[in-house]
């Protein structure tokens, strides 16, 4: 009999493949929450896949906390245009003004937290009823335990202690009014299987994520690129750097690394080889040891 | 540079771990994590610092499966966690559950998609209760493949003499597993790193290979159906575009068996016939689609299908009936099942309403013993029951077939899921 076999990212895709269309069949207005990162690019592109010739269902949903690096701003766009999707813009500073929620203030100050916020309310306002997130189990400890189809109550609360149990293909997506769902498709993905299924699907980048030059500052362990957002305070002095981002997300808070990786084979290799997990260059994980549980039972990606 | 092209050509294993704090589970995880380069640095920093601050002498390699605040709290491990690690041959997910009997449920909800279960084993202790209960999940649930790992024989001075009693007490009591067909012992030292990833000098009784040689080389591509062709319709892709005007697609996932473009096709319930006339995996035309691939399936004629219908081949079709007989696990600690629970049956992409007719027995998970007074079932207890659904389900047995075998029970009420059922 012929081998029936499917590589490991094959299997993956399936997988997201079926995770997706499940989310369509399940809810009534599922979103993508899209943030211009690879994960949510990947995340686009395996929506693509699900449903061609017809488009995705899902509007994409950007969570703006207003302090974005330039490159990912214009990658959204052109990116949003090639699709013809339908873009969805939550702003952080929406929710500052309207006094739900409030700026932090101090040297580390930002507003990676007030996303929460503001997420749930962009959820409200479109009356979404499921937002689909590019969440890897690996990632982070707290998310080691979620599911791919996330429960959340009217308040958008997730309780790690009563999810409900997920066999074999079999999701459950029923809910009361007032309730939504994260899904989780790339669940089981590392950041590796991330990096090689760009590289096998052959899929664009913004420039952020290879190595070029940049002024940076050390904070508190993290390379924070200096911007209208980060100046460097007293003691501290901005150097010039070839520099790449594993993460994009907030400019106050996400750190670069010190890279020469210029293509994808390099950045494979190079992530092949590193000892510092992707999340290790995010400041906002480093508050405390359950920072990203205490942000996701509050309404976090 | 020709290594960095391996991940073309990487398949993927999932496996099941169960055990308590101290059989050594979160020690041989770690050790495997360790030694293929999946702990990183930070993990490690971060772990350092929890440990200090708890006042363990040792670097506590759990708590970097112990993932939530709880958890760590209690230093018990309460949910099903999910961990991966990788080699040059093989993509691994792991599924760490705790091993208490009140996490029977979690055990069956990491075996549910798993192609092999590790069973640590303390070589001081032989086979125990916790042994035994691992086992039985893991063949109550479909896993073909078992590794038992023999862990501690740094502990009994490497002596063969310990793996041999193991050995024996475990091929008796698999004598009673169902679906269970390959056991591989593994005497090991996860402390020492024995035969975890490099061949041990101080067994060189044994002869076979070391756990992380036989996990990437265990072979589980026959594991799945390709006989019976099962498609259960997820979706139906109508793009209302010019180019695409009159385009049927109907998405889902192979469920089992090959599906080959000209191909007859059954669809269920209608009954109608038709041909296959495109598959398509993404915007790529293939051939033909087996399990565990997404694809969208066109068919020649233009019936009415719709999610929740599957696709079948004239002549291999499932079991159609509204009488199912299970074995179930229940999950939910404030509602128990009994006679005349009514409930949400979600079996492949269909749902349907479902009425407990009887529940036959209950299965005590230590023992294996069948107890047929019980006539409920709480918490975390296995039993076989008979349900009457609203209407016909297309099923195959479990053991043919995990997908079009399996089910879960939702509360129409609150919406939790309550049970996981495997049809007979």
């Amino acid at each position: 009999m012929k081998n029936y076999n499917l590589t490991h990212l094959e299997q993956l895709e399936a997988e997201a493949i079926f995770v997706l269309r499940e989310t369509a069949a399940q809810f009534e207005r599922p979103g993508l929450l899209f943030s211009g990162g690879k994960d949510s690019i990947v995340m686009a592109h395996l929506a693509y896949k699900a449903f061609y010739p017809a488009k995705s269902p899902f509007p994409l949903v950007h969570v703006d906390t207003g302090h974005n690096f330039p490159e990912t701003i214009q990658f959204r766009d052109q990116f949003v245009d090639k699709l013809g999707a339908q873009l969805i813009i939550g702003l952080v500073q929406d929710s500052i003004n309207r006094g739900t929620a409030v700026e932090e203030t101090g040297p580390n100050a930002s507003r990676n937290a007030l996303q929460s916020v503001t997420l749930l309310e962009t959820i409200e306002n479109n009356h979404l009823d499921a937002a689909l997130g590019g969440g890897r189990r690996d990632e982070e400890k707290a998310r080691a335990k979620e599911r791919f189809f996330s429960h959340r109550d009217a308040f958008g609360q997730w309780d790690p202690k009563n999810q409900r149990p997920e066999l074999w293909n079999l999701f459950n997506g029923r809910k009361a009014h007032g309730e939504h769902f994260r899904i989780f498709p790339l669940s089981n993905w590392t950041e590796m299987d991330v990096w090689q299924y760009l590289k096998k699907e052959e899929i664009e980048l913004p420039s952020l994520y290879f190595a070029h030059q940049r002024e940076i500052i050390e904070r508190n362990g993290s390379l924070l690129a200096v911007s209208e957002f980060v100046s460097p305070s007293a003691k501290e002095t901005a150097k010039k750097e070839t520099v790449r981002f594993r993460t994009i997300g907030d400019a106050t808070c996400t750190g670069a690394v010190l890279s020469k990786a210029s293509n994808l084979d390099e950045v494979i290799a190079e992530v092949a080889a590193s000892r510092i997990t992707e999340r290790g260059t995010r400041a906002d994980d480093k508050r405390s040891e359950s920072s990203m549980e205490d942000r996701k039972k509050q309404g976090y990606f | 540079m020709s290594e960095d092209k391996n991940y073309l050509n990487m398949d993927l294993l999932r496996f099941t771990t169960a055990g308590s704090v101290d059989d050594g589970k979160s020690t041989l995880i770690g050790r495997l994590f360790h030694d293929t380069k999946a702990i990183f640095e930070d993990q490690l920093e971060a772990i350092e610092q929890s440990s200090k601050k708890r006042g363990d002498e040792n670097v506590n390699l759990a708590l970097l499966t112990d993932g939530l605040r709880a958890e760590r709290e209690q230093g018990i491990t309460i949910d099903v966690a999910y961990r991966y690690f990788a080699t040059p041959k093989r993509k691994f997910i792991i599924a760490d559950t705790p091993g208490h009997i009140q996490y029977t449920r979690n055990m069956v909800t990491g075996a549910s998609t798993a192609n092999l279960a590790l069973i640590l084993v303390d070589a001081r202790n032989g086979v125990v209760e916790q042994t035994r209960r691992h086992s039985f999940i893991a063949d109550l649930l479909g896993i073909k493949h078992v590794a038992v790992c023999i862990n501690k024989m740094d502990l009994v001075g490497y002596e063969e003499s310990a793996y041999i009693k193991v050995l024996e007490q475990f091929t008796d009591f698999a004598s009673r597993l169902e679906n269970v067909t390959d056991i591989t012992f593994i005497p090991l030292s996860a402390l020492k790193g024995d035969n975890v990833v490099d061949r041990s000098e101080n067994m060189t009784w044994y002869k076979g290979p070391p756990l992380l040689y036989h996990l990437e080389n265990v072979y589980v591509g026959s594991d799945f159906n390709h006989v019976d062709a099962r498609f259960p319709v997820q979706w139906v892709i109508r793009p209302h575009s010019d180019e695409h005007h009159d385009f049927r697609g109907f998405a889902g996932r192979v469920a089992g068996g090959v599906f080959k473009t000209g191909d007859e096709i059954t669809v269920l319930p209608s009954g109608f016939n038709s041909n296959i006339k495109q598959i398509l995996l993404a915007d790529q035309e293939i051939d033909e689609a087996f399990h565990p691939q997404s694809v969208t399936i066109l068919l020649e004629d233009e019936i009415d299908v719709s999610r929740g219908d599957m696709l079948v081949k004239p002549n291999n079709q499932p079991n159609s009936s509204q009488d199912l007989d299970a074995r179930i696990c229940w999950f939910s600690s404030s509602k128990k099942l009994s006679k005349g629970t009514k409930l949400i049956l979600r079996h492949t992409t269909k749902d349907a309403q479902v009425l407990v007719s009887e529940v036959r027995y209950k299965i005590d998970v230590n023992t294996l013993r069948k107890n047929e007074e019980e006539n409920q079932l709480g918490m975390n207890d296995i039993g076989r029951i008979s349900l009457r659904a609203s209407q016909p389900v297309f099923w195959d047995s479990y053991r043919r077939n995990r997908n079009t075998g399996s089910f879960i029970l939702v509360d129409p009420f609150t919406n939790e899921t309550l049970a996981a059922g495997m049809l007979r």
